[in-house]
C-alpha cells in the first residue's frame, strides 16, 4: 500500500509540474492557435533567474522565507518578461502568415533562447539550493512523502485556484474566453485583443516560471537544457487533455505524471516515454481532441 | 547477340592495348626486380662495410605504422597519438636508434572508419612496416586487425577498449595499452561482493551505448557468481524530470546496493533522491560519474558514493615528462589517450631494443615477458594482450573529494 502511495504522489508530484507547464501552452494555443515551443525555454529560464536571485540573497544573509519568496518573485517578473517580449518580437509580426511559419518561429526561438542561456551561463549543470524547508509535521510520513513534494502539489493547486478565477470572473479573463471564440468578433466589440493575447503570454510565463523553480529546488539541479523535454511532455499532457482546454491540461498533465510512475513502479521505466506516448495515440484515437476537448470545425 | 562494326574495332583496340601494355608492366617489373637485386647486392656489400667500421646507419630502419582518426570528428583522439610517436621517435633517433637501426614512423589515416582502416592497413603492409600504433576506434582496430594477423605486424591500440579484441584469442598480434570496456565493470562487482559484502543489487543505467553497455557487463558478472543476486534491471530517460518513481522501485526491491551505468547528472539526482529519503542504499558507478561536477551538484548527498576512474598516474616523473615534452614541442596540453600512446610506443620500442631483433616472434614474447616504465606505471602484457598494470581504481567521495581506495 505504502509502495502505491508512493508511486501515486510521485506522479502527482510531476503531473503538477507538468500542469504548470501545459497551462502556458493550452492557453496560448486556445487563443491564438499557435504551439509555443519556445515555452519550455522560459520554464528553463525562470529555474536560472530563481538560482541567480536565491544565490545573491543567500549571500546577503536573507532568512529563508523571504529568499523563497524574493527569488520566486523575481523568476516570474523576470519570465513573464521574456513570455511577452518573446510574443512581441517573434509572434506578432507573424500574426496574420501562415501558421506554418509562425510554428517554425517557434522553434527558432526556443533553439535561440537555449543557446543564449548556454553561451550566457554554461553548459553545466547547476547545483540548486533547497528553498522549500523541511516541514516538522511531515517527519512521520517523510517515507512516503517529501515536503518538497507535498509543497509543489500544494502550490500547483493553489495557482490553478487563482486562475480559474481569473479567467471565470474577471474582466480580463471574460475578455481572454472572448478572443478564444472568435477573435475579429472580439475585436470589434471593442476588446484590445493585443492586450489580451500580451496577457496570456504573461500569465503562462509566470505559471512556467513556478514550475521551474518548484521542480530545480525538489531536485537539486538546473542546466540549459532542462526545459527541452519538460516542455515536450507538458505539450504531451496539454494534447492529451484538449490543447485550448484549462481544466483539460491539468488533467491530461495529472494521468501523464501517473501514467509515468505507475508505468515505472510496476512494470518497467525502459519503456517509460514509449508507454506514455502509444497512450497518447491511443487517447487520440478514440477522442482525437483529447479528453476535454472541444471538436473543431 | 550483334556486334556492330565500331565496336568489334573498338574491342579489337582495347584487347591489343591491354596485352601491350602488359607487356610494357611485365618488363617493368623486371627491370625493377634486377635493379633491386643490384640494390640489394649493394646494401649487402655497405652493410659489410659498415660492419667493419661501424654498426649503424646501414641496417634496415624499423618502420613503425602510426594509423587512426587525423582528420573528421573524432581527430582529437587521434592526434595525440601522432604527437606521442613523433616525440619518442625523435628522441631515440637522436641517441642513435636502436641497435644501430634508425626508426621511421608512417602514419595513415583512417578517419575512425571501418572501411578506411583495412585500407589504410593493406597500404601500411605494403609499406613493410614491422609494426603499427594503433587503430584509435574499437570499430576500425577490428576490421584492420586481421590483416595485420596475416601479415603478422604486431599492433599495439592505445584506445580500443572493444572487450572481444584481446578476449576472443583470436588476435595473438594485438595489444593495447588501456583497459577494456569490461573491466570497470569487474572492478566493481568484485568491490560490492567482496570488499562490501553485498548481495541484493540492483542495475540502473541510462539506456545510453556507454551505460548499458557497462550495464550488461555489470549484469554478465554477478550473474555468473553464486553469491550475487540482482534484484532490478532497468534503464532510465536521460533528462527526466524527476525520478521518484525508480527511486521507489529502488526501495521496493530492498537492494543493498546499486550500480549505475551512464553520467553524472542522472546518477546525482537518484543519488539526492534516495538520500533525501533516508535511504542508506550503497550508490556504486562508473567513470562517467567519476566528475568533479557530480560533487557540486549532489553536494552533501554526494557524500559516501563510489566510483570508478582510471588510475591516477598524475603524480608518475614520467607522465610529468611526457607532459612536458608535449607542450615544449607542440605548446600545448596533450589531448586524448596521448600518454596511452607514449605507454604503447615506449613498450614497444623497449621490445625491440631488449629482444635485439625485428622478427615478429621475438617482439611478441618480449612484450609478454618484459616489464617497462611508462607513464601509466611499469606495464606488461598477458597472454591475451591486455595490458598488465593499465587499469581502475575505486574511488569514494569523502569530504567533498573523490579519494582512491587502497586495496
Amino acid at each position: 500500500m505504502d509502495y502505491f502511495l508512493e508511486l501515486f504522489l510521485g506522479g502527482l508530484t510531476r503531473g503538477s509540474i507538468y500542469a504548470l507547464i501545459a497551462l502556458g501552452y493550452t492557453m496560448v494555443y486556445g487563443i491564438i492557435q499557435l504551439i509555443n515551443f519556445a515555452h519550455g525555454e522560459i520554464y528553463m529560464i525562470g529555474a536560472f533567474t530563481a538560482l541567480i536571485a536565491a544565490s545573491v540573497l543567500t549571500f546577503a544573509g536573507l532568512n529563508q522565507l523571504a529568499i523563497i519568496v524574493i527569488a520566486a518573485l523575481a523568476a516570474i517578473i523576470y519570465s513573464a518578461a521574456y513570455g511577452y517580449t518573446i510574443e512581441k518580437i517573434a509572434y506578432k509580426p507573424l500574426r496574420n502568415a501562415p501558421r506554418l511559419s509562425v510554428l517554425i518561429s517557434a522553434i527558432g526561438m526556443s533553439l535561440f533562447l537555449q543557446n543564449y542561456v548556454l553561451l550566457a551561463q554554461t553548459s553545466n549543470f547547476l547545483p540548486f539550493p533547497e528553498l522549500i524547508p523541511e516541514f516538522e509535521f511531515l517527519k512521520p510520513y517523510s517515507h512516503i512523502i517529501r515536503p518538497s513534494e507535498l509543497f509543489i502539489c500544494i502550490t500547483t493547486a493553489v495557482i490553478m485556484l487563482l486562475l480559474t478565477f481569473l479567467i471565470k470572473f474577471t474582466k480580463i479573463g471574460k475578455a481572454m474566453r472572448a478572443a478564444a471564440q472568435d477573435k475579429t468578433m472580439a475585436m470589434l466589440l471593442g476588446i484590445d485583443v493585443n492586450l489580451v493575447i500580451s496577457v496570456t503570454f504573461i500569465v503562462g510565463s509566470a505559471t512556467a516560471a513556478i514550475g521551474g523553480v518548484l521542480i530545480a529546488s525538489h531536485i537539486g539541479q538546473i542546466n540549459f537544457y532542462m526545459g527541452f523535454i519538460a516542455g515536450i511532455k507538458a505539450f504531451v499532457a496539454a494534447v492529451l487533455g484538449g490543447i485550448g482546454s484549462i481544466p483539460g491540461a491539468v488533467l491530461g498533465s495529472l494521468i501523464l505524471g501517473w501514467t509515468e510512475s505507475f508505468f515505472t513502479g510496476y512494470i518497467s521505466s525502459d519503456y517509460e516515454d514509449a508507454f506514455a506516448f502509444l497512450f497518447l495515440v491511443l487517447i487520440l484515437i478514440f477522442r482525437p481532441s483529447g479528453i476535454l476537448g472541444k471538436k473543431e470545425y | 547477340m550483334l556486334l556492330k562494326k565500331g565496336n568489334i574495332l573498338l574491342t579489337i583496340f582495347t584487347a591489343l592495348a591491354i596485352i601491350i601494355s602488359g607487356f610494357f608492366i611485365s618488363s617493368c617489373g623486371e627491370t625493377q626486380k634486377s635493379e633491386e637485386v643490384k640494390q640489394s647486392e649493394k646494401t649487402e656489400q655497405a652493410d659489410q662495410a659498415a660492419e667493419t667500421e661501424e654498426q649503424i646507419e646501414d641496417k634496415e630502419s624499423i618502420k613503425i605504422g602510426v594509423i587512426g582518426a587525423h582528420s573528421g570528428d573524432l581527430a582529437s583522439y587521434g592526434i595525440p597519438t601522432i604527437n606521442a610517436a613523433t616525440i619518442i621517435v625523435e628522441k631515440y633517433n637522436a641517441q642513435g636508434g636502436i641497435n644501430g637501426r634508425s626508426i621511421e614512423i608512417i602514419v595513415e589515416d583512417d578517419g575512425c572508419k571501418p572501411e578506411m582502416a583495412t585500407s589504410a592497413a593493406v597500404k601500411v603492409v605494403g609499406e613493410k612496416v614491422n609494426s603499427v600504433i594503433g587503430h584509435i576506434c574499437s570499430g576500425a582496430t577490428k576490421a584492420a586487425i586481421g590483416i595485420y594477423k596475416e601479415s603478422n605486424i604486431i599492433t599495439i591500440s592505445p584506445s580500443a577498449t572493444n572487450p572481444p579484441l584481446t578476449q576472443s584469442g583470436e588476435y595473438p598480434n594485438f595489444f593495447r595499452t588501456i583497459a577494456s570496456d569490461d573491466a570497470q565493470a569487474k572492478l566493481e562487482v568484485d568491490f560490492v561482493l567482496d570488499v562490501l559484502n553485498l548481495t541484493k543489487i540492483a542495475i540502473i543505467h541510462d539506456k545510453g551505448d556507454y551505460g548499458k553497455g557497462f550495464a550488461e557487463f555489470v549484469k554478465q558478472f554477478l550473474e555468473n557468481d553464486q553469491r550475487a543476486e540482482v534484484v532490478l534491471y532497468e534503464g532510465i530517460t536521460p533528462g527526466a524530470v524527476d525520478y521518484s518513481a525508480i527511486v521507489n522501485k529502488i526501495k521496493e526491491s530492498e537492494a543493498e546496493a546499486i550500480i549505475y551505468g551512464g553520467y553524472h547528472p542522472e546518477a546525482s539526482k537518484i543519488v539526492t533522491q534516495i538520500r533525501k529519503k533516508n535511504m542508506k542504499t550503497v550508490f556504486v558507478s562508473d567513470d562517467g560519474v567519476k566528475d568533479e561536477t557530480f560533487i557540486k551538484v549532489a553536494k552533501e548527498y554526494a557524500e559516501g558514493v563510489y566510483a570508478t576512474g582510471p588510475m591516477d598516474t598524475s603524480s608518475n616523473p614520467l607522465t610529468i615528462e611526457a607532459i612536458k615534452e608535449h607542450e615544449a614541442k607542440y605548446g600545448e596540453y596533450p589531448g586524448a589517450f596521448y600518454l596511452n600512446a607514449y605507454a604503447a610506443m615506449l613498450a614497444l620500442l623497449n621490445a625491440y631494443e631488449v629482444s635485439n631483433s625485428i622478427e615478429y616472434d621475438d617482439i611478441v614474447q618480449t612484450l609478454r615477458t618484459e616489464y617497462v616504465d611508462t607513464p601509466l606505471g611499469k606495464i606488461s602484457f598477458d597472454e591475451k594482450g591486455d595490458a598488465i598494470g593499465i587499469g581502475f581504481s575505486m574511488y569514494q567521495v569523502k569530504e567533498g573529494r573523490f579519494v582512491e581506495i587502497k586495496q
